[in-house]
């Protein structure tokens, strides 16, 4: 089967101004991909381009293994958009309905995935009501489940969670894993690191227009399992034996630290040190989040 | 079928925003002004000079009908523009289009489908209008012009232009610049097929000329004003014609070839609102 999205040198370039640059990634089914950078780097244009919404200046792509121009490939896509602004003067129903239309879906499979989805959603009692009279958080909510109805293989959605409370955050957040189980595809947009350290697999950062590094999750909040520890007496001979625990191994005066590969052996550390007369004052391992991995691969400037 | 879709749901919002109700409102409105307006004139008339001067009576049931037929044709192509004129404009301002674009559909389909909606409405709203002035001076003094039918989708055919202008400038354009062009190029139009009318009366052969030639090609650049020179030539009782009677009546009226220019027109810019459309970055 092929990937669910993949991209080879993607660009955008609006006059002189390089909005994407070379965007080379490729997202497995089944695979909830989180999209991540500052505003204003670039993520709303990329998957703009992968729905076909803003054609690319140069480099290509394909969706479940179809070209991004071909429209019928959009059939297994749902999509949420950024602002999520609809058709206001439609009932929440009514609009679910013209969408399904839009995406061909048999009149009776409709009428009993309407209720299901705004079920899921928490808009049921909500259902005849225009959205012209929805919150922001209702809008993002009745927009998500538009983007459900046609059971898509892959999902896009572009800052899900920007509109929402804490509840309904939670609800997406379930949503996206019930995908996961399904094997449907997720392609998060976001700027929220927590929603996205929660819920992705795989990460790609994106900075004016260039994504910067693309790793699984896992991995990479595992390989910063960073011990700190404060020591004295510390002889070179004792540094080098630390090598059987980790490595990166840096003494700045007193301040030791090392990467682990598992936190269970700082207790060895401690003992070895502890026996070879080296004086601890203090041990831990310092977390890395996301937060933290992103202020360092995408820089500070938090550029707007 | 998606077609359809966006078809019903052109219908739809014209319908729930009440602009299908403000326009049936008026056009009652208007309809009984232009019946209450023509009974009394008539009835003054039947009184004043009885009903031996057939012949003259014929020129102000004439004269009247036109008239009607010309604020109809106002109207409707106002209401034409001022309905379709944000469409899409304002759908790609709102962001409304992402999620029908992103639909497994084609662009050419959403242009189409809102197309087919307004021409729908237009369709109705011409019919009630032109048919109720055909119908009011029929009833009322059982006068049946030359073409009607001729008359009427000539000016069916001026309003499928300026809503195929209005949606081919709401791909780029935004609402206001959109029906600043629109209503621009309209008055242009207009201006030259006054200058023409006015024009041809002149005794100076060379001036005269000048003004037609004004005329003709300001209905090159937007055939609307033509349109309905040729439509009211198809209502003109051939003697009021001859008189040069009326305002509205023209003394030069545009060939057939304008016509046939004007169906080119059409397709022309429906066909470059799909391929601006297509191009489009959302």
């Amino acid at each position: 089967m092929r990937a669910a999205i993949q991209t080879m040198q993607l660009s955008k370039k609006y006059g002189e101004k390089t909005a994407v640059k070379d965007l080379s990634l490729t997202v497995e089914r089944g695979e909830v991909f989180g999209f991540l950078g500052p505003n204003g780097a670039g993520k709303t244009t990329s998957v703009k381009m992968l729905l076909n919404l803003i054609t690319p200046s140069a480099g290509e792509g394909f969706i479940l293994g179809e070209p991004l121009t071909n429209p019928q490939v959009r059939q297994k896509v749902g999509f949420l958009p950024e602002h999520f602004r609809f058709h206001d003067w439609l009932k929440a129903e009514e609009f679910l309905k013209l969408h399904a239309d839009l995406y061909h879906i048999p009149r009776e499979v409709t009428h009993r995935r309407i209720p299901e989805l705004l079920d899921r959603v928490g808009l049921s009692q909500h259902a005849q009501k225009k959205l012209r009279n929805f919150s922001k958080g209702m809008l993002q909510r009745i927009g998500l489940a538009q983007a459900l109805l046609n059971e898509p293989a892959l999902v896009i959605l572009d800052e899900p969670t920007s509109g929402l409370d804490p509840v309904g955050r939670r609800m997406v957040r379930d949503i996206i894993a019930e995908l996961r189980q399904q094997g449907t595809s997720v392609f998060l947009n976001s700027h929220l690191l927590s929603e996205v350290e929660i819920t992705c697999d795989r990460v790609a950062f994106i900075k004016q227009g260039e994504v910067v590094h693309i790793s699984s999750l896992q991995t990479m909040l595992e390989a910063e399992l960073r011990a700190e520890l404060r020591v004295r007496d510390v002889s070179a001979e004792v540094l080098q034996g630390l090598e059987h625990w980790g490595k990166n191994i840096h003494l700045d005066g007193e301040r030791l630290t090392l990467d682990l590969r598992q936190e269970e052996d700082l207790a060895e550390i401690n003992r070895y040190l502890v026996n070879h007369a080296v004086k601890v004052y203090s041990l831990h391992i310092k977390h890395i989040s996301l937060e933290d991995l992103f202020i360092q691969i995408v820089g500070s400037e938090g550029e707007v | 079928m998606s077609i359809w879709t966006i078809t019903q749901l052109t219908f739809r919002e014209a319908a729930r925003r009440k602009i299908l109700l403000a326009a049936l409102v008026l056009g009652a409105l208007f309809l009984t002004v232009y019946a209450l307006g023509f009974h009394l004139i008539m009835r003054n008339l039947e009184e004043t000079f009885g009903y031996s001067n057939i012949l003259e009576l014929n020129q102000v049931r004439n004269f009247f009908l036109i008239a009607g037929l010309y604020v109809v044709n106002f109207l409707t192509s106002i209401m034409t523009v001022l309905t379709s004129v944000d469409t899409l404009s304002g759908e790609i301002h709102s962001g409304t289009i992402h999620t029908l674009v992103a639909k497994p559909l084609r662009r050419w389909e959403v242009i189409l489908g809102k197309w087919l909606g307004f021409v729908g409405m237009i369709t109705l709203y011409l019919l009630l209008m032109g048919g109720g002035v055909l119908l009011v001076v029929a009833l009322r003094s059982g006068y049946i012009p030359p073409h009607p039918l001729r008359a009427l989708s000539l000016m069916w055919l001026n309003c499928l232009i300026l809503l195929s202008v209005s949606l081919a400038g709401g791909v780029n354009l935004s609402t206001l610049a959109n029906g600043v062009l629109v209503f621009g190029l309209y008055g242009v139009a207009f201006l030259g097929g006054w200058i023409e009318q006015i024009g041809s009366m002149l005794p100076d052969a060379a001036a005269s000329r000048a003004a037609v030639n004004i005329g003709i090609i300001t209905s090159l650049l937007l055939p609307s004003e033509a349109l309905w020179k040729r439509a009211a030539h198809e209502v003109e009782s051939p003697l009021a014609a001859a008189l040069g009677f009326t305002p509205f009546s023209a003394r030069t009226y545009p060939s057939m070839a304008m016509i046939v220019y004007a169906g080119i027109y059409l397709l022309l810019v429906l066909w470059n609102a799909v391929r601006w459309f297509n191009r489009r970055d959302l």
